[in-house]
């Protein structure tokens, strides 16, 4: 008969580490609580919203500017009161918030993408198309992302994909100074002199050796990046120069009820905007914690 | 230290250069100027006439140097829409949008020094916490919408301040100024206040972290055990060593007061060069566009030199790395 074995001690997954370590936070938790109830709300808002903004046919000029919580010619309460098309503002919203959050995500993701691209490129080959590429990623970095991309705006036209190129266009210098920053802090690591001597193909030390080990930071990037493309997407629509008219975002919302708003009618801008407000601070939350969690100097 | 000189001008120049063909590119090559140009319904004579007259048949290499020989001539072209030279429609605007971002960034110094001292000094504070928290929402709400919430509390609730316009000028030297007369004041608070509250929150915050450091210096001490008095301590001892890089970031994000000066001018209707950038980018008015972005880049990167050279001149150990 073998001696009792003692039961192995659970390994603690990377997974739920990470997770008790976020949840030390309540602040990142309720940001974290917001950002997934607005996002549920936007994904499933054609179910959920008591109209369908874009449907001419459901809207009646009987119902414009009925103040929050009126009966409409609907039969339904239109608790965030309606616009002057007689829409629904509360439906208006979740369907914004369709927009705004699939413009900013997209433009995220490209923007990781090319960024971190151009970063590990520069890193990764030095010399002259380093200097060039974090030169020219510098220059952008002095202008403010805001004004980048109102001129790209203005240059490309408006349009859903327009605005998506130019938030790339205007957000990628982020992602590439932090990708070429790591990357240039790794590439001499010990694990990196390993895959180079056992001759793996760059293409492999890059994306399975390097690329792991500076995503951390990357994360946090994209989450902040995310939460001001939102915020830039609303300026421009805001201005006048962002989604086209056809595909209202938040901004173009607020927008429309700006000239409502000096006579009193409030409901028609401040309501999209609080969701506006509650979508970025919810994520500038949740991103601050993430930058906490994810950095190594702070590991206990 | 000419050496030095030389060679930031350089790299400036270089950087001009660089965003000249970015901003052709982005302005000229991309979308078609034409369109704008000319009605659609004009006959074939005239359609080909106005393309000979811009030069739109030529080769772009063409097309780019008499763009870059223009800009070397202080020529942008003239606007579409006002037929007046693009460079004198924006000179025409700059002190409004000047005296708009000037004024935001002395409030911001003015409100956010005090209270990053106060946060620093005394962190544990109640009103202190009330502080920083109060700047994350600074750095983190649009613009825009503080804008418009400013506008219904203070214009349509309370209707204390104008909602926007520049009220009464006064004109100095040709130059219409409204922070010279009384009415001109009460339009400016609200929109430099809103201009101003991003560089609030990152002026406490440097304060805040800079006096922290600083107070913990050997030279502090020193001067605590010398008995001097806390409040010389701060002003005197602390203030100093923390107020370069401050200035420092003052002078940068100028550029971006600005910038960021084109969303507020829309909202508090600020008859500034933004407001013009905005028009002439929903009329497609290019040679205005062109003007404006690459007077702003002159700008931001005039500013970035002068910073250079101002930290080289306070800082001596910075002389001997460049």
């Amino acid at each position: 008969m073998s001696p009792p074995v003692s039961p192995p001690s659970k390994p603690v997954s990377p997974a739920r580490m990470f997770w008790s370590d976020f949840a030390e936070s309540k602040l990142a938790l309720l940001g974290l609580a917001m950002v997934v109830v607005i996002v549920l709300a936007a994904v499933t808002a054609p179910w959920i919203a008591p109209q369908n903004p874009y449907d001419q046919a459901g809207l009646s000029l009987m119902d414009a500017r009925l103040p929050p919580g009126t009966e409409g010619s609907g039969g339904y309460a239109h608790w965030l009161g309606t616009d002057a098309a007689g829409r629904d503002v509360l439906s208006a919203i979740l369907f914004g918030l369709r927009t705004s959050i699939f413009v900013a995500v997209a433009a995220g993701a490209f923007a990781l993408c090319l960024g971190t691209v151009a970063g590990l490129f520069a890193a990764w080959r030095g010399g002259f198309a380093e200097q060039a590429v974090m030169r020219l990623v510098d220059l952008q970095l002095s202008l403010p992302a805001i004004l980048l991309a109102l001129v790209l705006v203005a240059a490309l036209g408006q349009g859903t994909q327009q605005v998506v190129i130019a938030l790339v266009a205007a957000q990628y210098a982020y992602f590439a100074r932090t990708a070429h920053g790591a990357a240039s802090a790794e590439r001499h690591r010990d694990y990196m002199d390993a895959a180079r001597v056992l001759a793996l193909p760059p293409a492999r030390q890059m994306l399975r050796h390097l690329l792991p080990n500076i995503l951390p930071p990357l994360i946090v990037v994209a989450t902040v990046q995310v939460a001001n493309a939102i915020a830039i997407e609303a300026t421009l629509s805001f201005l006048g120069v962002g989604m086209p008219v056809t595909e209202p975002s938040l901004g173009t919302l607020i927008a429309n009820g700006f000239q409502f708003m000096l006579s009193g009618r409030y409901w028609i801008s401040v309501y999209p905007g609080l969701a506006l407000l509650a979508l970025i601070i919810g994520i500038n939350l949740v991103g601050d914690q993430l930058r906490d969690v994810l950095n190594p100097r702070l590991r206990k | 230290m000419s050496l030095f000189l030389l060679k930031r001008l350089g790299a400036a120049l270089l950087a001009m250069w660089v965003m000249s063909l970015l901003v052709f590119t982005g302005v000229f090559a991309i979308g078609n100027p034409i369109d704008v140009l000319i009605n659609p319904a004009a006959d074939q004579r005239i359609i080909a006439e106005t393309i000979a007259r811009y030069g739109f048949d030529q080769p772009l290499w063409v097309q780019y140097l008499r763009f870059l020989n223009g800009l070397l001539h202080g020529d942008f072209g003239r606007s579409f829409v006002f037929n007046e030279p693009a460079l004198a429609l924006i000179a025409q605007k700059l002190p409004a949008t000047l005296e708009l971002a000037l004024t935001a960034m002395v409030i911001a110094v003015v409100i956010g020094l005090p209270l990053g001292l106060y946060a620093g000094l005394r962190p544990k504070d109640l009103p202190a916490q009330g502080i920083m928290a109060a700047s994350i929402f600074g750095f983190s709400l649009p613009t825009f919408w503080v804008g418009l919430m400013l506008i219904l509390v203070f214009s349509v609730e309370l209707g204390w301040l104008p909602s926007g316009g520049r009220g009464e000028t006064l004109s100095v030297f040709g130059i219409e100024w409204s922070f010279l007369t009384l009415n001109g004041l009460y339009h400016l608070v609200l929109p430099a206040t809103n201009l101003a509250l991003f560089k609030l929150s990152l002026i406490i915050r440097l304060t805040r972290a800079g006096i922290r450091e600083t107070m913990l210096q050997d030279y502090v001490k020193f001067a605590r055990a010398k008995g001097i008095r806390p409040g010389r301590i701060v002003v005197v001892h602390a203030l100093r060593n923390i107020l370069i890089p401050i200035v420092t970031v003052i002078g940068l994000e100028f550029g971006s007061v600005v910038a960021f000066a084109v969303v507020t001018e829309t909202i508090f209707s600020w008859p500034g060069m933004g407001r013009l950038i905005i028009e002439s980018i929903q009329t497609l008015d290019r040679p205005v566009m062109v003007a404006y972005l690459m007077l702003v880049v002159a700008m931001f990167i005039l500013i970035n030199v002068s910073v250079d050279v101002l930290n080289t001149l306070l800082d001596p150990r910075l002389r001997h790395r460049a």
